[in-house]
């Protein structure tokens, strides 16, 4: 048992190194997904019908496609052989590609959410759609897209798990190494459970702060 | 405590009327001609959603500084005509003219103009959820007419003070009743400097009480020569302020004339019929 502990001891500086590789990775992808996730939902909601084809098309397909059938064939079929893009930078692309489309139907839904009136309302003053989408709409469209987003960011810090099969030096990589060259595997098993569980935990705690941020008064309890 | 239910009567009515358009021309036979014209125009709206017809050839003229009402059940298309006039429902057929000036509802560009020009009050309000009074009222002149932030607000809070809403701008359209969230709609429409305003329902999703302090504003806004074209369901209102009355039924105005006219006992008119029904649910 003290072996366990000690071993488990000496390789967090090595293991939490891979929290970062982690982090990092999350956090790009969900940028890629926050800044490509918006645009589609707009485009899904309010454009003409070819762009919301196209739109519906890209959803489908990272949705319906297992996320490590994508890191291959991006990977292994694009990234690697025409850019000679590395590992953990291919992940990242791939996994923000998938969140984008999985974030634009949260942004969808909750664009949808918001009165017709509002939208109404900016058009009768005389504003542009575009600023009464931008200044309008999505203000209080993200406003209520932050529990839909939260559960996204739990779903993607835990699939970046997958991103080790193809060589990224990630959380996952590091506690697979460890295990099999110590031969403690239930230990370190435990051990990327607890540390996805804390990131998740943390991150949750922090995004539900936001959401009473930015709650807008008199509104019912966020 | 305030009385904020009051409105300055220092206000002149001539800050109502824009005054700076008409007097920017400076060609005079242009100004007269637009002034022969009617401030705004809609001939022959028609609708259809789907197979239904829910505007058939409907047309109102307003004067400058006229008030017309609309009556009539719902469904008779009173809503979709008003927002036909602004675009809001692209209508399927007809015109509509501002001072003369025919709308091409396909140009955006021209759309927004015209929508600068002609404001809408809605019945269930559509204040800005997520944006203060102030800044509801403050936010079309940001973006719409580029003024900066202090002027904007400063314009704002002004219009505030004319719905005697100036306490209240700091707070969001939820943290106020009824009648104030339709008092700062009035405002947002008026730091516009509205040529005309489109009224639909205005006082229909008020608790009685707070219809009164909604209707006061209109009645300012009368009494200082703002052209208006209002539905409503209120008739001693209409009937005390409307230069005309248009009852619409199944998507047609079946009956116009003075509330005089309309409204005598005994004249037999569907306007009186409906109203004494009205009067009875109410």
């Amino acid at each position: 048992m003290q072996e366990v502990i000690f071993t488990i001891y000496e390789s967090l500086p090595y293991i939490l190194g891979g929290c970062l590789v982690t982090l990092a990775c999350v956090s790009v992808a969900l940028l890629i997904g926050l800044t490509l996730g918006v645009p589609l939902a707009v485009g899904q909601v309010y454009g003409a019908a070819p762009l919301r084809f196209f739109i519906s098309t890209y959803v489908w397909f990272f949705r319906g496609c297992p996320l490590l059938v994508q890191l291959y064939i991006f990977f292994y079929g694009i990234f690697w052989p025409l850019f000679e893009l590395s590992a953990l930078a291919s992940s990242c692309i791939v996994l923000g590609l998938t969140s984008a489309a999985y974030q634009s139907q949260i942004f969808r839904g909750a664009i949808e959410a918001i009165p017709q009136g509002q939208l109404k309302a900016a058009r009768a003053l005389g504003l542009r759609d575009s600023n009464g989408i931008g200044f309008i709409v999505l203000p209080q469209a993200m406003r209520l897209a932050i529990p839909g987003w939260s559960n996204e960011f739990s779903i993607l810090l835990k699939d970046s798990a997958l991103i080790y099969l193809l060589g990224a030096s990630d959380t996952m990589a590091r506690i697979h190494q460890m295990a099999t060259t110590t031969n403690m595997h239930f230990a370190f098993s435990l051990l990327a459970g607890v540390i996805y569980f804390v990131i998740t935990l943390v991150g949750l705690k922090l995004l539900r702060g936001l959401e009473q941020k930015i709650h807008i008064p008199g509104y019912q309890k966020a | 405590m305030h009385n904020e239910n009051q409105f300055q009567a220092t206000d002149s009515p001539a800050e109502l009327a824009p005054a700076e358009a008409t007097a920017a021309k400076s060609l005079s036979e242009e100004a007269a001609a637009s002034r022969r014209d009617p401030a705004l125009a809609a001939v022959n709206i028609s609708k259809s959603i789907g197979s239904r017809l829910i505007l058939d050839n409907v047309s109102v003229s307003l004067a400058r500084g006229e008030l017309k009402v609309v009556i009539g059940p719902s469904g008779a298309g009173k809503s979709t005509f008003l927002q036909c006039i602004n675009g809001l429902i692209p209508p399927d057929t007809g015109q509509v003219f501002l001072e003369g000036q025919s709308l091409n509802m396909r140009n955006k560009h021209e759309l927004r103009l015209f929508r600068q020009q002609v404001g809408m009050i809605f019945q269930d309000f559509n204040l800005f959820d997520h944006l203060t009074a102030l800044d509801n009222v403050a936010i079309a002149l940001r973006k719409v007419r580029g003024m900066s932030r202090q002027d904007s607000e400063a314009r704002a809070m002004s219009e505030l003070e004319r719905v005697g809403l100036a306490n209240r701008a700091r707070l969001y359209p939820a943290e106020l009743s009824g009648g104030q969230t339709q008092r700062v709609a009035f405002a947002r429409a008026l730091a516009m400097d509205p040529k005309v305003l489109l009224l639909d329902e205005p006082t229909s999703a008020l608790d009685p009480e707070l219809v009164g302090e909604v209707l006061e504003v209109i009645r300012y806004l009368a009494k200082g020569g703002m052209t208006m074209l209002m539905a409503t369901h209120q008739m001693d209102f209409a009937r005390a302020l409307a230069h005309e009355i248009l009852f619409m039924e199944h998507g047609r105005v079946i009956e116009s004339g003075s509330p005089a006219e309309l409204l005598a006992a005994g004249s037999g008119t569907r306007t009186l019929d409906f109203c004494s029904r009205l009067d009875l649910e109410l």
